[in-house]
């Protein structure tokens, strides 16, 4: 006889920021409905407040403050709530605010000032946080939908402009190509195991292994399908073409917003799925587990590509789509870098670490590229930053910091955050991926700091349009790359008590 | 342990074969005279014209999105009402979630006019 579980048994206290963010956005959409056009700055402030009481809820559990519900899983083990789940809480929903902020006056000069902006941006907070949190291939998957669909209709907020529309139906055509595979991967991981859930998976692949079943062939598959599916979710080469074409069409606060958001619930993901559930999987005596090799490769691909196609590139939404996809790279090395079993925990807090760092300064610039891009949409070119620091020296110094910080120069977030991903590499014995990750760097140099020098050495006249939510940003973007710089152990504090890898 | 989904294999291969044997059978013993009436995609006198794929107004679209909503809304009441008693209070509880995101997306659809044709 089946028996039910009680409410209770949910631990639904455990989700609070995330669930409480999903009702909140619920609530806000019938809210919006009544809202008159010409006052939807009630459903922005909504969905701020909203997230910001999540922010500080997700900040108070990271902190150890209060520990929400009993013990650390939720919905029967769909839902994990550990220190990995705070961290991406965190870096998530203050991406959140920083959309909302850099939208709002952005929207108006667009002329899309709708209600459906912000909490569609919930939607996709919340699916990143499930993501962030999953403790089952089956919430990986639900979330990765809710993660991306909102943000489908995000790129395409700007019809009937047809750059906007052709970036909408790229990205959703792709990315519902990369849904299929990751069901299919899940389905033989299922299939090889048993079971969906990670440490389930975790304990079949320790006794598939022991006993040499055949089934290990369909786990490989299953794992290189599952990389392929969350591959083109964080911009991964080869899985990399669709966003240079999306990054440049959809409206540049959603840019903002979503090459952020959608790479922290990717890498989320990817360290849960393998990092957690497959770190043992350990082929013919090998010393790391057998998606090591295909990941650190994929990582050196990415980081190659991304940093030479940047240098070409003369649009700076081209130019940071393909800085985004370089950045994956780095990140990869660390998720490739957990695959040595004596590794797991340090590579995944470097993730964390790399993402929280990449956060801050990736909104920065997109806010910097929103300030100076006119309202058809035009501007966007190399050029339109040309002599800043003579009419804006205040932007031109913070454009300045976000460039050192992406180059990874010392003293700012994006340093602390490569440290930390070569430190895991190099702990790894991953040498190679590690001197190409460094070489790359100096290569991307080139790229950011020809910026600084357009803006400092060069004559020009640009016209930006900075209102105070922007502003705000901006200020909250240096802030956030300084102090993390500055102060690294606040990100190593935060990060070390992040224990992924199951024990024996 | 992938011994468990050999009937499912064995049910690929037997399905394939069937279905091949079945259309090789009757070309090998049934009587063949093709002539361009009957190689034609309307064999009974009709006289194709036009294309099959035609502009459609995109409102019908629209309508089959919507349906969706009631569609998933009818697949997972079901099975629901099948075994309700089993789940008590909770599975009241867990529908009455389900049915609250539901609805919302029905005022949504509603108040911005999606149910009206023109």
């Amino acid at each position: 006889m089946f028996e039910a579980p009680s409410i209770g048994d949910l631990n639904i206290a455990a989700t609070l920021p995330a669930t409480l963010l999903a009702l909140g956005a619920c609530i806000f959409l019938l809210v919006d409905l009544f809202v008159p056009k010409d006052r939807k700055y009630i459903t922005a402030l909504l969905a701020a407040a909203g997230l910001l009481t999540s922010l500080v809820l997700a900040l108070l559990s990271l902190m150890n403050i209060i520990e929400f519900g009993s013990g650390e899983t939720a919905f029967a083990g769909l839902y994990i709530a550990d220190q990995f789940t705070d961290v991406v809480n965190v870096v998530v929903l203050f991406t959140g605010l920083m959309g909302v902020l850099v939208a709002y006056n952005y929207l108006d000069r667009i002329g899309k000032q709708r209600g459906e902006y912000y909490y569609l941006l919930l939607f996709t907070t919340v699916g990143v946080m499930f993501m962030g949190s999953a403790g089952d291939l089956v919430t990986v998957f639900v979330a990765l939908e809710l993660l991306s669909i909102p943000l489908y209709i995000l790129s395409g907020f700007r019809w009937p402009q047809e750059q906007s529309e052709e970036s909408a139906l790229k990205y959703f055509i792709l990315g519902a190509f990369s849904s299929g595979f990751l069901v299919y991967g899940i389905a033989m991981i299922y299939g090889a195991t048993g079971t969906t859930e990670f440490r389930g998976i975790w304990l079949a692949v320790d006794e598939i292994i022991a006993q040499d079943l055949s089934s290990k062939y369909l786990l490989l598959l299953g794992a290189g399908l599952t990389l392929v599916g969350l591959g083109f979710k964080v911009a991964a080469v080869p899985f990399h073409m669709w966003t240079p074409d999306v990054y440049q069409g959809a409206p540049t606060s959603v840019v903002a917003y979503m090459s952020v958001a959608a790479k922290v619930g990717g890498f989320a993901a990817l360290v849960r799925v393998f990092a957690s559930g497959m770190s043992n999987f350990v082929l013919d005596g090998a010393t790391a587990a057998a998606w090591q090799d295909t990941m650190w490769l994929i990582a050196a691909l990415t980081m190659i590509l991304g940093n030479l196609v940047a240098i070409v590139q003369t649009d700076l939404k081209r130019l940071f789509a393909y800085s985004s996809i370089a950045h994956a790279g780095y990140i990869l090395t660390a998720v490739a870098a957990a695959g040595s079993a004596a590794v797991t925990n340090e590579a995944a807090q470097a993730v964390a670490i790399y993402l929280a760092a990449y956060a801050f300064t990736n909104i920065g610039v997109f806010a910097v590229i929103i300030s100076v891009e006119k309202d058809d949409s035009s501007n966007t070119g190399l050029d339109s930053l040309r002599g800043m620091s003579r009419t804006q020296p205040l932007l031109a110094a913070s454009m300045t910091l976000f460039m050192f910080s992406l180059t990874g120069i010392p003293l700012t977030a994006g340093f602390v955050g490569k440290w930390f991903v070569f430190k895991s590499a190099i702990a790894a014995d991953l040498f190679p991926v590690a001197v190409i990750g460094v070489l790359t760097s100096l290569v991307s140099a080139y790229y950011y700091l020809r910026i600084v020098w357009l803006m400092y050495f060069e004559e020009g006249e640009p016209q930006v349009y900075i209102p105070w939510p922007l502003a705000s940003a901006i200020s909250l973007a240096v802030v956030g790359t300084l102090l993390l710089g500055i102060f690294p152990y606040l990100l190593q504090e935060m990060a070390q008590d992040i224990v992924l890898a199951f024990g024996r | 342990m992938p011994s468990d989904f050999a009937p499912i294999s064995a049910l690929l291969i037997l399905s394939v074969a069937v279905s091949l044997i079945i259309v090789f059978i009757s070309r090998l013993l049934g009587p063949f005279h093709p002539t361009t009436r009957k190689l034609s995609p309307y064999e009974s006198g009709m006289q194709p014209f036009g294309e099959a794929i035609r502009r459609i107004p995109v409102k019908f679209y629209r309508i089959a999105v919507l349906f969706i909503l009631f569609d998933v809304e009818v697949i997972f009441f079901l099975p629901w009402a099948v075994v309700f008693r089993d789940f008590k209070l909770y599975g009241l509880a867990v529908m009455g979630v389900f049915f609250f995101v539901l609805m919302i997306g029905f005022v949504y659809e509603w108040k911005v006019g999606g149910l009206e044709w023109d």
